[in-house]
């Protein structure tokens, strides 16, 4: 398959461009900020979003959504990366969407599925516990009791975690830290007994809680996918939300990169304009060449992920490991290169520098991955 | 694309693989080890082994050699998704390219732009079936990533021209059959008007050539000097003294290729090659957490460039390319496989430093990682491409 987007993808890259950057500029986000805004995302932009088959973009058809793939997941991702905009996208359409259809069964797929396409569910993964992005290390216990199970345990980087309908969680049904045996993947709501949820405000001044579980009760029906024979299906669920965070990235460096290089023509010192100096002219240069190689990677992740999720392991490796490397770049050439500016909170460039920064843990860093395609890789 | 096309794709690679698989000599199933493995055709061409000899003529009957060339110039007439199929069913087996040419990669796709019909029919179908092997005369000494300051004039006499100048740096240009060349044809015009790319023999009276020894210990380029040499000025490609325009378009794809170079994906990979050297620890990983870190790093480079070249493709075919895109792709490209020469030096220890012996097969190595050198520096400097890529893709002010 060709590496270019098709007719029908570029129509919705335009259409997804046009609602976002006229409804959620970068100052939509400032204004969530500022206003200490509860929910944290708009809830009228997500109707919207709802309207125009975003909300259900890879809901199958049977489901009420659009039965679309990743790659157009990621042009819509990438939409969201330009301009920061706090969507539910990310956790209920793309990650908690594809965990409830790839792993869910007939009756978990009807009841939720649909509320997702239409945009009044929100649902979200919760997978790390410690400090870093290490899915086979978790230990939030899950044990069995009467006709289900007790789960209890921390989760951190609940992404809308205190907004979220239903909590998909992924928890050890057997073995220890560091196996692959015994993952278990639960839906759990929120509001149920034992269950203590705080929202966390973070750099990016994006959504995300800690979730604690304590001797929380779920019946057999809440298992997603097999008891103990989770990995797979998390393996799978997490490279999808990799690979959309990494198309993110890509959209947030490009963005960035086309207002520092707005500024290089603009700003004069020294009598002339600061771009017309080589020391800037190659950074520049170079980091173009980093964002093209990123985004191509991306693209051919999104593409090995709709061709067999299974498989697409290494390129979404590739991808996530390319994107965290060449967004940090971005935003700290885009900081430096605006000078003092670049230092204020009045001025957009710093929101880019937060957002990379959370991106980067988000489903494992670039160093989590470069590791990761040295194990497949057998050295 | 349609359900035919689609289904008319599936049998031509269904069809490609099978012939591939009959055809293909398993000799020619791994990368050159050397040079002298290499097929670069020519009047003097000798094949070094049979098996290269077999796959050479088998994928030149076929039009292979240049399977996206129209059919009458001696190439396969491979849509370009049929060419895509090819080029992956081939590194599925690890075929090698059946012939190395200038002529394929550089003056080629020149002449089918700017030639007329007769030099396209004269020198096209020469180039597909290996008949004749060109040289690049482009730098010279006082013109190096100022090319366009070149000295060597092209005086007209009647129906020729007669050249007289010096060249450096011209790639085997002791084995080359004829030569692609940039002259000044007018002193008096801008530096970039006066310029025109010409055609001709290397046997031609007052053409001599001199190997130059690298420090890799090879000579792969030449000193080629011109002594009057007279040429027809029916040999001109493009308009007289409009040759910047065909030299800029040939050192694109001159671009593309260099920066192809580093072999991606074919051969054993560079973590594997250095376990076996250095050793793995308690957890059977290589033993050298700094080396493997940076092989790993080497590795998500090297995959996604891959990605973008195949981007590059796609991009042309659908007509969204940048024409300058080639520079961006050369830099990356050569930066990268100096970073993977470094690491096999570093894999190698000691044992990649013996530049003699037969066990290190001549110092193939360290001569291989001396030669890498030159890969940011020929058909444009690193540092040219990201002054081209600042100005010209990112239209960035000055110079």
């Amino acid at each position: 398959m060709a590496l270019v987007l098709t007719e029908e993808q570029s129509m919705l890259r335009d259409s997804a461009r046009g609602l976002i950057s006229d409804k959620a500029p970068v100052s939509h986000l400032r204004h969530l900020r500022d206003s200490k805004d509860p929910t944290g995302f708009s809830k009228e932009l997500w109707h919207a979003f709802a309207e125009m088959g975003f909300a259900g973009l890879l809901v199958p058809e049977e489901f009420g959504g659009s039965g679309l793939g990743y790659v157009e997941a990621g042009i819509v991702m990438e939409e969201i990366g330009r301009t920061l905009m706090p969507s539910p996208f990310l956790a209920t359409s793309v990650v908690a969407a594809s965990a409830l259809n790839r792993g869910g069964n007939a009756a978990q797929k009807s009841e939720y599925l649909p509320k997702i396409a239409s945009g009044s569910l929100l649902a979200t993964l919760a997978i790390d516990e410690g400090a870093k992005h290490r899915p086979l290390q978790t230990s939030l216990q899950a044990v069995r009791a009467g006709n289900g199970f007790k789960l209890s345990g921390a989760k951190a980087l609940v992404v809308d975690g205190h907004v979220a309908d239903l909590v998909i969680v992924a928890a050890r049904t057997a073995g220890s830290a560091g196996e692959r045996d015994g993952l278990t993947l639960f839906l759990v709501n929120p509001k149920a007994k034992g269950v203590a949820v705080e929202r966390t405000i973070m750099v990016d001044a994006h959504n995300a809680a800690r979730i604690e579980l304590a001797n929380v009760e779920v019946n057999a029906d809440s298992v997603l996918g097999e008891v103990d024979q989770g990995a797979a299906l998390l393996d799978g669920v997490l490279d999808v939300g990799r690979g959309a965070v990494a198309a993110e990235m890509v959209g947030l460096s490009d963005e960035v990169f086309g207002r520092t290089v707005e500024y290089l023509k603009n700003r004069k010192q020294f009598g002339k304009l600061i771009g017309e100096f080589q020391a800037l002219q190659h950074r520049a240069a170079e980091l173009y060449v980093d964002i093209e190689i990123t985004r191509a990677a991306t693209m051919k992740a999104l593409q090995a992920l709709d061709a067999d999720v299974a498989k697409a392991a290494q390129a979404v490796a590739v991808a996530k490991a390319r994107a965290g490397t060449t967004a940090t770049r971005a935003v700290q050439e885009g900081v430096q290169m605006h000078g003092g500016m670049g230092m204020t909170d009045q001025f957009d460039i710093g929101f880019f520098m937060k957002r990379a920064r959370v991106c980067e843990e988000l489903f494992g860093d670039a160093n989590y991955h470069t590791e990761q395609l040295a194990r497949a890789r057998g050295y | 694309m349609s359900d035919t096309e689609t289904a008319e794709l599936e049998t031509f690679r269904n069809e490609t693989r099978a012939w591939l698989e009959a055809n293909c000599p398993p000799e020619m199933r791994k990368p050159a080890t050397s040079d002298a493995d290499v097929f670069w055709g020519g009047r003097n061409a000798k094949f070094s082994s049979e098996p290269q000899r077999i796959w050479f003529e088998r994928m030149r009957d076929k039009g292979w050699t240049v399977p996206d060339w129209p059919k009458e110039y001696g190439g396969g007439g491979l849509s370009a998704a049929e060419h895509k199929v090819l080029r992956a069913e081939m590194g599925r087996i690890g075929a090698r390219p059946p012939l190395s040419s200038f002529g394929i990669w550089m003056l080629g796709p020149a002449l089918l732009k700017y030639g007329n019909d007769a030099q396209k029919t004269e020198h096209l179908p020469k180039i597909a079936a290996g008949e004749i092997r060109w040289c690049q005369g482009y730098s010279e000494p006082n013109a190096g990533s100022d090319l366009a300051s070149l000295q060597t004039r092209a005086e007209s006499d009647g129906d020729d021209f007669v050249i007289t100048g010096q060249k450096i740096w011209t790639s085997y240009a002791n084995y080359a059959d004829w030569i692609f060349c940039l002259v000044r044809t007018d002193p008096a015009a801008k530096k970039h008007d006066g310029i025109s790319f010409i055609l001709f023999d290397m046997t031609s009276k007052g053409v001599t050539t001199k190997p130059i020894l690298l420090i890799s210990g090879y000579s792969p380029f030449c000193e080629t000097f011109f002594d009057g040499v007279r040429v027809p000025k029916s040999h001109v490609v493009g308009t007289v003294n409009r040759g910047w325009d065909v030299a800029k378009y040939l050192l694109q794809h001159e671009r593309a290729m260099i920066s192809g170079m580093g072999e991606r994906g074919v051969g054993r990979p560079l973590g594997q090659i250095a376990t076996d050297s250095v050793g793995t620890d308690a957890l059977g990983r290589l033993d050298d957490a700094m080396l493997r870190g940076k092989i790993a790093s080497f590795d998500v480079d090297e995959a996604a460039l891959a990605a973008c070249a195949e981007r590059a493709v796609d991009l042309a075919k659908a007509g969204q390319a940048h024409p300058a895109f080639s520079s961006a792709m050369k830099y990356y490209g050569t930066e990268l496989n100096k970073r993977r020469y470094e690491i096999l030096m570093s894999a190698g220890g000691v044992d990649a430093l013996e530049w003699e012996s037969e066990r290190s097969k001549h110092g193939a190595r360290p001569r291989a990682w001396l030669r890498t050198k030159a890969n940011s520096i020929e058909g444009g400097t690193s540092e040219v491409m990201l002054g081209i890529v600042a100005k010209r893709i990112l239209d960035l002010p000055g110079a």
